[in-house]
């Protein structure tokens, strides 16, 4: 058997599926056209699965296949169809259908970080199992070379394939546990954590430099495959135990990244356009965004991926010796009074309004200011939430327009206009310190200039907590702030109250 | 395809997806997020491969396996990916179909 010999019409097929997917993501250059966008996902992937499922039906073992010289022969092997394997697919098929979409209809947004984390893994744990079934049947693959050996080539490919696809399942798992709260967001540190991650990852890479070139290449020969598996899993959990909840978002981009690589490392395998594509395409997406993430944070990419952020900001010294300095308490009226008299307002939330699930209320408050001539503008930072624009979802959710939300360098200027600023559940995002102090951990991280605006509306739920990064805000102790403590949803709905009275 | 052809769809690919992916409006990276979580289920066609070939029972099970987890994945991603993209609106409505910006 010739290998990769493929009907013309089947790799056309797939390269369709591969652009599809290309237009998919262009879609989502604009709220406007990303529906359109989806669709073009959806049709990408059903060309995908229907071109395979016509050209690799289940057939009766004693039907020997003639190739596809004309391009009709499915027809003929439909006749021989193995009708309980056929059946199989499809009720694999089916139950997948009913899980994903229950999940996809019941999830609630401020839950959307987690289900991202949960489907990486379970990506990366497809790669292993289809690398690791071709390893077993590699002629069905069309990689096997005559004397029954798995061609080199494809053997890296495979190996490679199943480590990274065994790094993002387990790495996928605990960003999972961590994110919903099943784990504690703290970083997990080991002694010598380093050496023991460089250490299993260059075993990975002698075992899989090992099986290539090993004489065990036939199927299901080389138990060192089943090593890399294993040693990929335990590294995909060493590597993500460290990272601290506030690097999540960066973490959950590069899972994402991994899991396309691992499509990508199979599409390879099976020389299939339509999965090197894809796996090109997730692969740049969630590079980009991690590094985005880390631009946000002014954190450098290795550093998050060595991990122990957040692990000693409690201790920093700096806890118990934190001077008292005066503040100012504002009530509900006055927040109420303020913003209904003001020309432009300007809500900065952070992840803390969706925990208090704020943002209906918070939108509530936006339509009644909106009655009263204010012009209200919502202001993002990119790392607010717990993902890349998770924000935006959640605004979007309470039905807050999208062209009323902005990005930090959008709106950054507009500080020294603005009459209020009102934050929600933020606190980092708005610390001077970043610009300023030199030895803070979050200097040069990008902020707002709420400094700028004349007044300042702080909710926080007392004065005690601090933000992730565990430091002071100059913001709380300012001139024109007044700090409105309480639970973010109750003091919405008070200024609610007082902006109808 | 030898490999040197593959290979050059996958750079190229890649310099796609990094343009393409920079485009996107931040205010969507989360549907991003769940929708290449989508499109990269598309290993689910290695997977009907294993399950459909017949000879390795083991590899068959292996492959059924990756068949159910991808499916989760290629219907609840797009799915969500629906659901959170049918919440972005625009102010009042007016009526004008044209978007972007």
């Amino acid at each position: 058997m010739e290998a990769h010999a493929v009907n013309p019409w089947v790799a056309v097929a797939y390269l369709i599926a591969g652009i599809c997917f290309i237009l998919a993501l262009r879609g989502l250059s604009s709220p406007a056209t990303s529906r359109a966008g989806n669709r073009y996902g959806m049709l990408g992937m059903t060309i995908a699965v229907v071109t395979t499922l016509l050209t690799h039906a289940p057939l009766a073992s004693d039907y020997v296949s003639v190739g596809y010289a004309h391009g009709y022969e499915w027809l003929v092997e439909f006749v021989h169809l193995d009708v309980v394997t056929a059946i199989e697919i499809l009720a694999a098929i089916a139950v997948g259908a009913v899980i994903g979409l229950t999940t996809a209809r019941r999830i609630a947004m401020t839950a959307m970080p987690q289900l991202v984390a949960a489907f990486h893994s379970l990506v990366g744990l497809a790669a292993v199992l289809v690398g690791l079934a071709a390893w077993l049947n590699p002629g069905a693959f069309g990689i096997l070379d005559d004397a029954g050996q798995i061609f080199l080539p494809s053997r890296i490919e495979m190996s490679l394939g199943i480590a990274i696809g065994a790094i993002t399942f387990s790495g996928s798992v605990i960003a999972f546990l961590k994110l919903n709260g099943n784990m504690s967001g703290a970083p997990i540190l080991l002694p010598a954590r380093h050496v023991i991650n460089f250490g299993v990852l260059g075993a990975i890479i002698l075992l899989i430099a090992a099986y290539v070139l090993s004489g065990a290449g036939g199927p299901g020969e080389g138990m060192l495959i089943v090593w890399i598996t294993l040693l990929a899993f335990a590294v995909g959990f060493l590597l993500i135990i460290p990272i601290g909840g506030a690097d999540m978002p960066v973490v959950v981009s590069m899972l994402n990244s991994y899991s396309g690589w691992a499509a990508a490392a199979m599409g390879f395998t099976l020389h299939n356009t339509a999965m090197i594509i894809t796996g090109a395409l997730v692969g740049s997406s969630g590079a980009i965004l991690s590094y985005i993430m880390c631009k946000a944070m002014n954190r450098s990419f290795i550093s998050v991926i060595a991990g122990g952020f957040g692990a000693d900001a409690g201790g920093a010294g700096e806890g118990g010796a934190r001077e008292q300095r005066p503040w100012k308490r504002g009530s509900a009226e006055d927040a109420a009074f303020l913003m209904k008299e003001a020309e432009n307002v300007i809500i900065i939330p952070g992840y803390g309004m969706a925990v208090a699930q704020a943002q209906h209320a918070l939108r509530e408050m936006t339509d009644l200011l909106k009655e009263h001539g204010v012009n209200v503008k919502f202001a993002i930072h990119p790392v607010a939430g717990r993902m890349p624009g998770h924000m935006n979802v959640l605004l979007a959710e309470a039905s807050v327009p999208y062209d009323e939300v902005f990005e930090l360098e959008d709106i950054n200027s507009e500080f020294a206009q603005a009459d209020v600023a009102f934050i929600i559940g933020a606190n980092d995002v708005v610390n001077p310190a970043a610009k300023t102090d030199k030895s803070s951990p979050i200097y040069g991280m990008p902020v707002f200039d709420v400094d700028k605006a004349k007044t300042i509306f702080f909710i926080k739920r007392s004065m005690g907590g601090q933000g992730y990064a565990g430091v002071d805000n100059d913001v709380f102790y300012m001139d024109q702030t007044m700090m409105l403590l309480a639970d973010a949803k109750k003091m919405v709905e008070e200024i609610n109250k007082s902006l109808t009275d | 395809m030898d490999f040197i052809s593959i290979l050059s769809i996958f750079v190229l690919a890649c310099f796609v997806g990094y343009y393409v992916v920079w485009s996107v409006t931040p205010a969507l990276h989360t549907p991003l997020m769940a929708v290449t979580n989508a499109i990269s289920s598309v290993i689910v066609v290695g997977a009907l491969i294993a399950a459909a070939a017949a000879g390795a029972p083991a590899a068959k099970w292996l492959g059924l396996g990756a068949v159910v987890l991808a499916s989760i994945n290629i219907f609840g991603g797009f799915a969500v990916t629906e659901r959170m993209l049918a919440m972005y609106k625009k102010k009042d409505k007016p009526g004008t179909g044209k978007g972007g910006k």
